[in-house]
This record gives structure tokens, sequence and C-alpha cells, in this order.
């Protein structure tokens, strides 16, 4: 029966009819883009198949290290990499901040070595794919990412002539089998190195430019064996692997890869309205590029962080990087130092997209862990508030509190444990001490 | 006197009116965020410059442009009358016009390869979606502008 519209009713009519008009558009482009009786149309099941680990391939080479792939560099990276006697107070390891219990970071909005950093702990599983390391991608690999913070004043603290010194006393058999014979160290003083203190750095400029040659190749060393155990540790799949598998192969789901109706439409949402996966492309949901998402200041006072405009400066002239003299890299294999972009608008306050594999473990998140939940960092890319400076590239997604409930339960799909060889995640009982 | 002349229904149509054109607005905007690119986009690898002067065409690696790699492309350049261009200045820029940026790699025209052929080192492309790749060609015909859509 036809009722006449009363004048209390107008609006309410309207809006049922734009909201109608907007839900009948969905549901026939939802109805011509799916096969019968498929969950995903074409575009969406490429998406699906692109973020699988099971596209992620092999570990890249890194021309740049020679040793990267040898078992005994591995070993000996594995045994640095949990030795505190690498930093001026004895205390500090590479696992002190990257601790492989938790996914090799330490839970701190910023890292505590022998001070306080101005940074977030990254971790490491899958770096080895990444051109770029650091939250601003001032080094070009992964042996160079890891002899920044062993001279860093706030990191381990310590200097090249006392890491070389302790490669000689403790590790001089291990490091000969590896790099081959060490050179002659009676000319060192024990602190020395281009840091921050005036004393070891003085120290440093008094030995030759040999004496200097010598110990700077042997602190590259260093840094290819820790590559060479880092480049080891991934990501196995996750429930969300699972699950494409099973969508993909148009498989019942069993109860180790079923997903949710909210993880699934936290899913849709990721690869569709929400633009998630423009930058978390990819199996391991980073485009490995840096991008001004507007995250506020952190609470602390810091100084100003520029990101990677200040961050591709420093690697294009890095004393480590891929053109360097400690690179094992021909020229030709260092393209993504060659073309750059260095002076880009966009890199103003920019950093590097993180990978979201087990993005649920490792709270608090962005550059400086100013953002404490999740839940928060969904709400933050949907408000997509102006940047502190630079330009955000984030436009408001104007999301529902269901809509964001269910990014959240997706990405929560995206947890598994690390995979490594035998022994490589916990520390060794040698290096224990 | 009517209904619809009462202050209160004046109102009310205002607000109705003023509702119904923020819920298009909306939707237009929704509709401009997550659209693909426009329709009707030109992707051939083939293309006649922006003036004229010269064809293009442009050569990658495989059949398919991958996502997130460096890559090498061919670029050969003809006069439009056919003649290959060997000796040219070219500059090369681009992005992703619905995003506002640029591409994140500084390619470069490395050198002349013959025959009207050119290599294009350092292209990359991060994400999915509508790219436009835009060659500035200064060779002895004049200066002219070469644009590829690409999509990946």
């Amino acid at each position: 029966m036809l009722r006449a519209i009363t004048h209390s009713e107008p609006l309410a009519v309207v809006m049922s009819m734009v909201a109608g008009v907007f839900a009948s558009t969905l549901i026939s482009a939802s109805a011509d883009r799916h096969g019968p009786g498929g969950r995903w149309s074409a575009e969406e099941r490429a998406a699906l198949r692109s973020l699988s680990i099971a596209t992620l391939g092999p570990v890249p080479a890194d021309p740049s290290n020679r040793y990267a792939d040898q078992p005994n560099a591995g070993e000996l990276g594995r045994r640095l990499f949990f030795d505190t006697r690498l930093s001026a107070n004895g205390k500090v390891s590479c696992a002190s901040c990257h601790l492989p219990s938790r996914n090799f970071q330490d839970d701190k909005p910023l890292a505590d070595g022998v001070g306080r950093t101005a940074r977030r702990t990254m971790p490491v599983a899958g770096t080895a794919y990444s051109p770029w390391q650091f939250w601003d991608g001032r080094a070009d690999s992964q042996w160079a990412q890891a002899l920044g913070p062993l001279e860093s004043a706030v990191e381990h603290g310590g200097d090249r002539t006392q890491y070389a010194h302790v490669i000689a006393s403790d590790y001089r058999e291990m490091y000969e089998t590896v790099f081959g014979r060490m050179p002659n160290l009676r000319g060192a003083p024990p602190h020395a190195g281009p840091v921050a203190d005036s004393t070891r750095s003085a120290a440093w400029q008094q030995l030759s430019a040999l004496g200097r040659d010598d110990i700077s190749r042997m602190y590259a060393n260093i840094g290819k064996a820790i590559a060479a155990y880092e480049r080891r540790i991934g990501v196995a799949p996750s429930r969300f692997d699972r699950y494409v598998d099973a969508e993909l192969a148009g498989r019942r789901h069993a109860s180790d890869d079923a997903f949710s109706s909210d993880e699934e439409a936290g899913l849709r949402l990721f690869i569709g309205r929400a633009n998630c996966s423009t930058c978390h492309n990819g199996p391991l949901f980073t485009d490995n590029h840096f991008h001004n998402t507007g995250v506020p200041a952190p609470a602390t006072a810091l100084p100003i962080d520029s990101g990677r405009a200040v961050g591709v400066r420093q690697v294009v002239s890095a004393e480590f990087n891929c053109t360097s003299r400690y690179s094992d890299a021909k020229p030709e294999d260092c393209d993504e130092l060659r073309f750059a972009d260095t002076d880009g608008a966009g890199l103003v306050r920019a950093f590097k997209t993180p990978s979201l594999r087990n993005v649920a473990e490792r709270p608090p998140f962005m550059h400086a862990g100013q953002i404490a939940t999740l839940a928060d960092v969904i709400a933050h890319y949907d408000r997509a508030p102006a940047s502190p400076f630079g330009h955000s590239e984030l436009k408001p997604l104007r999301l529902s509190s269901t809509d964001r409930r269910q990014l959240e339960a997706f990405l929560r799909t995206l947890s598994s444990p690390l995979t490594a060889p035998q022994g490589y995640l916990e520390p060794p009982v040698a290096a224990a001490r | 006197m009517s209904a619809s002349n009462t202050p209160a229904y004046s109102r009310r149509t205002a607000l109705i009116k003023t509702l119904a054109s923020a819920g298009a607005a909306t939707l237009l905007t929704a509709c401009m965020m997550f659209a693909g690119p426009p329709k009707g986009l030109d992707y051939s690898r083939t293309r006649l410059s922006e003036g004229g002067l010269y064809r293009a065409t442009i050569r990658p690696q495989g059949d398919s442009i991958p996502q997130g790699k460096l890559q090498r492309w061919t670029l050969h350049m003809e006069t439009s009358t056919g003649t290959p261009v060997d000796s040219a200045v070219v500059s090369v820029d681009g992005g992703m016009p619905q995003h506002g940026h640029g591409l994140p790699t500084k390619p470069r025209v490395t050198r002349a390869l013959g025959n009207g052929d050119h290599l294009v080192e350092g292209l990359k492309f991060n994400m999915g979606g509508w790219w436009v790749v835009k060659f500035r060609v200064n060779a002895s015909a004049g200066s002219d502008s070469l644009v590829f859509n690409v999509r990946l």
C-alpha cells in the first residue's frame, strides 16, 4: 500500500534513497566482478597471490658481500651478534635490542644501548630482501647497517680498534677461516676509530692510512659476518598465507587456515578501499620505499628527524656503501645507489614502509614508537592528520569503527614464527657470558 | 498558507539539500580516491611526442613490468619522418598522477645503443596502478616530450 510522505519523513527518505543507490551499486558491481560462487574477483585474487609468502622467492644475492652465503661466516656472525664485548661498557650486543625471542626488537618506543637512541628498533627477519636498511635507508646492505650501531655513541659505543682486538683475541681462527689472514694489530691502540669521542677519533687519525684501512677492512668483515647470520632469518607462513593458499586452490578451509568474517572483511579493506596495500605490498608487505605519513612528533623531546631526506644523502657518501672500497660489488651491481632519488620533495620526513609480517607482535609502532596500539595506528591512517613538517601522503579514509576493527583482525593473521637455521635464535653458549 | 512556506519546513528542506549534497560529495570523493585509472588511457608502447617531432617506442625487459624491481628499458626514437635519432639529450621523469608523487628513483638515459636505441636505467615502480613516464628529448629536430602511460 502506498503511503503519503508526511513532512516529518523526507530526511529519512532521502538518506535511505542515497544509501539504497550506493548499496545497489556495490551489489551489482560485486555480482559483476566475482565469478559464480567466487569470494574474490580476479583482480583481488591477483592481489592476494602477490601478498602471499609463497611468492617471496629465495633470499636475493648480495654482490657487495661475497661471504654472505658462507655458513662459517654466518656462524661467526651469530656469535658476534650476541657478544656484549662489542660495546663500550661490555653490556650491549646486537641482541640487546634485537631480541630473537621478540621478533628481533625490544618492545620499546626508543632503543636503549649504552644511551638512548632517537628511533624505534627495527626487526631483522626478511631485511635481506630490502635494498635499504634503517628507517631512513642510510645503509644499502645488511652488513653496512650492522656497522652503524657498533660505532654509535648511544648504541654499542665502541670503536674499530677495540672490535679488531676482540676478533684477534677470541675469534681469530673463525675469522681467518672466512676472511683470510688478519692484519697485525701491534700498532693499533686499544681504542681508536672515527667516532664522536675526540680522544678515540684523534688516536684514529694518528694511525697510518694503511693501518686505518686494514682495521676498517676487519670492521667491514664484522658487518659481513653479521649479515651472513641475519640474512638467514625469515618468517614462516602465517594463517593469512594458508588462507590464501586454500582460497586460490578453491579448497575448503581447515581450522588452521580459516578466516573469521571480520578477518576476511579486514583483508578486503586492506587490499581495497583502505589503500593499505598501496605501500604495504608484496609478500613482505612493504614497497621498500619511504613515505611521509604524518606520524605525530614523538612525545619525548628529540632533534628534528627529516628521515629519508637526510638518510639518502648519508648513504650515497657512506664509507661502507655498495660502491665503497670495502664492498665486493662491481659498480653495475649498485644500481639502487646509482639511481637513488636524492632530492625529491617527498623525502622530507619520509620513513621506510615497515614489513607487516608479525606486526601485531611488536607494538609500539612508527619510527619513534609514537603509536602504542594497532587500533591507534589504523585510526591514524583513517584520520590522516597533517605531518608535523613535510607533506603527508595520506588522505582521510572515512572508515567506520567496524572497518577499523576488521582491519585490525586481519593484521593479526600475519603473525608466524621466525625461520632460521638450527640454533640461530639462541645465544651461542660461548657468548652467553 | 501552505505548509511548504512555513519557516520550519524551509529549514528542513535546506538541511535535506545540504545533507544530500554532502552525501553525494562523500560518494564522489570515495569514488575518486578508490577509482582505477581514468578510462581511455593509451598504454601503447609506441607514442608520438607531444609536439609531433618524434615517434618513440619503449621496450621493457619482459612482457610485463615488474613491481618493486629496478629495471632497464630501451627507448627507440625516430623523427616523425622515420630517421633514427642517435644523438639526443634525454631526461626522464614521471610518477603517479592519482597519488601526486613522482618516481621512487631517478632513472637516466645512460647511453645511446645505435640505430635510434637508447638505454634507460634505474626505473622502478614501487606500487600497483597507473604510472606516467616522461622523456624530455632535445635533439637536432628540436625539443619535445614523450609521455607513456604504464599500468602495473
